[in-house]
């Protein structure tokens, strides 16, 4: 019971950090409907951002925590911001309109270049964190010498998220850029003829799922303290399928994926094998999609002769 | 009535009048025109993109040039290099200059939009005249090399080789995403299959490479229905993701089975293909013995080089005669529109079966292929990447286009090779230029670039397989490519 209490904690840390990716996922798909592959780097650029911040911050001598946090989170969250926008910009807005293949290689391109990109700036060596956020809340203490206990990190990570996904989904709600979206998601040749302006539409969208993606990658740094140029790809595949499985182009199926993943991930190497956890997501994926074609929060799609 | 108002007026609501009013003031004198903004001179407006590039370049560049982590003693160190930051500023300026004052003539740059292309009446047959140079070329590759490059034939042999064997997966995806339109992002999956299937066969059970390579193809085949089968139902994307996902658990679990596949350290000792029983190595029985000849170590390779030629070559045949069988048919009627083949009464689910079937076992027998040539193999090489860098072959020559295949392949399988060797820059950039780091940085941006520059791929144009009357080539614009419905 308390191996399954703790297991439960870390998987829905987890599962936090692979839903806010998967929103990026998710929002774009939603608009222009292409597999933005290149989001993983995104993240991956964000957590790199986050070290680069938090050792600029450490040799200037600023060392409050707080404060050191939020100004990670900032940087990072525009940097990567400026990145997102950019990679719309340069790859995909050139092929809007083209056949639904080519986004999809140019995203790939991207994916390589970005991974590339950082290999030859940064070094394809491991760089490693200490844990700068200690200790934690022990939430029971059994005999039997196992220990549930909820970091502090952990409880910022998820509260972060429930802070972000509320108001992300109040920004689409109520706002009018969120029904400038909606109105792009449903049919994007309408909402120009109504005024809407649909490049830059889609630019805030990526922009805003850049900002998330960072934000995921400076928690992914603090969490596992080791980041390499490589992390992208297996967490951008991770989230992809977490959008996925919650029905791609719904907000809170994205988050619903993301725990999903999460929670199989690590019930699978705590129970299971540590080896196969992929394998366990990616199977609950298939068989998820062979008996719910359209995810579990996604409208089926209607067929249109 | 204490507000008395003229008569005229007093029936009309207020609005009318102040815009009839508005009107005639219009009508009488000067309009009442705004002065429009002044237009920016060509100089200035292309001084101001430059430097919004510029500040764009150094907020993206700030943490990847100017600062830089390093491991150091105790944790991380992070050093400061202005240096190259600055430098990519200036170019970025000076580069979106240029672009902006010389190309874009001052102008925006528009984004390209709708185009359709009409269709073409039939024309000379230039992709014909290619393919038959390009064959004869091929045909005789080992000799041309070896008389007029002997220095380094074993090298563009081997690159061949390596070319080859990309010209055939990209012929075997051709037929599940170019002809049958499935996005199939896990194609790796199958050669991978086909390798180890291969591998396993000839170091457990001794058997040859002529034996094995067609179980190794039926393997793959079957593993084509086994994951096609549940999936097919899925459209569009949710097939490509769970394609994807099958390519990594077929890697996963070649990494971690270790009893049977040797796990990280993969098989070696994979033997190598006879001619007929001979060969190739020193000694009694070989080739070189039996005919009499000296022996070399290029002989393997022309005669490897031979094999994966007839082996594409092979691919290529058969895809060109299914096109012509009924299945044939039926693969591009389904990429076209699925509810008409469906109402029409094409069993769309065996039809799709067939494609990843024979796409698999194409791909089957390049793994298999591959594993002879390496003598080893070990799931690193059959990683995510893979499949892309074969997806992007097939995009980029133009989905459906058997020619595009073998262009997009040379391109950029020939390009990687190219990069390795470019030692010459380093005399620009000095000797800690190292150019195979910059090898796949330099590939993704090609990727892009090809891609933006023809998104519909090298060879743009089709000709239908079945033909009234007269037979026309059409823009590949009037084609649903891999749509994946």
């Amino acid at each position: 019971m308390e191996y399954f209490l703790q297991q439960l904690i870390n998987g829905v840390t987890l599962g936090s950090i692979y839903g806010l990716i998967a929103i990026g996922y998710t929002m774009v798909y939603g608009i222009i409907g292409m597999i933005n592959f290149a989001h993983g780097e995104i993240f991956m650029i964000g957590s790199f951002i986050a070290l680069a911040v938090f050792l600029a911050l450490a040799a200037i001598g600023i060392t409050f925590l707080p404060l050191v946090l939020l100004l990670m989170v900032v940087v990072a969250m525009l940097c990567t911001a400026a990145w997102g926008w950019t990679i719309e910009r340069v790859a995909y807005r050139p092929l809007r309109g083209s056949f639904r293949l080519a986004p999809l290689i140019t995203a790939i391109g991207m994916s390589i270049f970005l991974q590339n990109f950082v290999q030859v700036t940064q070094g394809a060596r491991v760089k490693p964190l200490p844990p700068q956020i200690q200790g934690g809340i022990t939430l029971m203490d059994s005999p039997s010498g196992i220990v549930v206990q909820i970091s502090w990190i952990q409880i910022i990570i998820i509260l972060m998220t429930v802070v972000l996904m509320a108001g992300f989904s109040l920004l689409i709600s109520k706002t009018s850029l969120g029904r400038q979206q909606r109105a792009c998601e449903q049919d994007r040749k309408m909402a120009s003829l109504l005024g809407v302006n649909v490049d830059r539409t889609i630019s805030l969208t990526f922009v805003m799922g850049a900002g998330l993606a960072a934000v995921a990658g400076m928690m992914f740094l603090l969490y596992y303290g080791v980041i390499d140029f490589y992390i992208g790809f297996i967490a951008g595949v991770k989230a992809f399928t977490a959008a996925v499985l919650g029905g791609i182009g719904s907000l809170p199926g994205a988050m619903l994926g993301g725990l999903a993943i999460g929670l199989i991930e690590t019930f699978w190497s705590g129970y299971f094998s540590v080896e196969y956890k992929d394998v366990a997501a990616f199977s609950i994926l298939a068989v998820v999609l062979i008996f719910m074609p359209s995810g579990l929060l996604g409208r089926p799609e209607v067929e249109k002769v | 009535m204490a507000n008395t108002t003229t008569s005229a007026s007093a029936d009309r609501p207020e609005g009318a009048e102040r815009l009839s009013e508005d009107r005639r003031e219009a009508m009488r004198g000067e309009p009442p025109f705004v002065e429009a903004p002044s237009e920016d001179t060509r100089l200035v407006r292309a001084l101001k993109e430059a430097g919004v590039t510029a500040g764009l370049v150094a907020v993206l560049t700030l943490f990847f040039f100017l600062f830089r982590t390093d491991i150091a003693v105790g944790g991380l160190d992070l050093s400061l290099d202005p240096k190259s930051w600055i430098i990519a500023i200036a170019i970025a300026f000076a580069g979106r200059f240029l672009l902006t004052y010389f190309v874009f003539g001052g102008e925006r740059p528009t984004v390209g939009g709708w185009k359709k292309v009409a269709a073409k009446t039939a024309r000379w047959p230039i992709g014909k005249v290619i393919g038959v140079v390009l064959l004869l070329v091929a045909l005789t590759l080992p000799f041309l090399l070896m008389t007029l490059l002997p220095s380094q034939d074993r090298y563009l042999l081997d690159l061949s080789i390596l070319i080859l064997t990309y010209v055939m997966l990209g012929w075997g995806l051709n037929i599940v995403v170019g002809l049958a339109g499935l996005l199939d992002l896990g194609y790796v999956a199958f050669y991978a299959v086909g390798a180890y299937s291969f591998a396993l066969l000839a170091t457990n059970f001794d058997l040859g490479f002529w034996i094995c390579l067609p179980m190794a193809g039926l393997f793959a085949a079957l593993w084509g229905v086994m994951l096609g089968f549940p999936v097919l139902r899925l459209r569009g994307d949710y097939l490509a993701i769970v394609t994807l996902a099958f390519g990594e658990i077929i890697r996963v679990v070649l990494l971690n089975w270790y009893d049977f596949t040797g796990g990280p350290n993969g098989i070696l000792g994979i033997p190598k293909p006879t001619l007929f029983g001979l060969e190739f190595s020193r000694g009694e029985g070989s080739f070189s013995d039996f005919f009499g000849l000296e022996y070399s170590s290029i002989q393997r390779f022309v005669f490897l080089y031979y094999i994966i030629l007839a082996l594409a070559l092979l691919t290529n045949f058969v895809t060109m005669r299914m096109r012509k069988l009924p299945v044939g048919r039926a693969w591009e009627a389904l990429r076209e529109d699925e509810i008409a083949c469906r109402s029409l009464g094409i069993n769309t689910v065996n039809v799709k079966l067939t494609a990843f079937a024979t796409g698999a076992m194409f791909g089957g027998f390049a793994g298999s292929f591959f594993a002879t040539r390496q003598g080893f193999i070990s799931p690193e090489s059959f990683t995510f990447i893979e499949s892309a860098i074969i997806l992007a072959i097939v995009v980029l020559g133009g989905l459906g286009s058997q020619l595009g295949v073998v262009i997009a392949s040379v391109v950029m399988i020939g390009g990687i090779e190219l990069l390795r060797n470019l030692t010459g820059l380093q005399a620009i950039f000095g000797a800690g230029f190292d150019p195979t780091q910059y090898r796949m940085l330099i590939f993704g941006l090609a990727m892009v670039l090809i891609m933006v520059w023809k998104p519909r791929g090298l060879v743009s144009t089709r000709t239908p397989s079945a033909i009234y009357k007269e037979k026309k080539t059409i823009g590949a614009d009037l084609v649903a490519q891999g749509e994946g419905h």
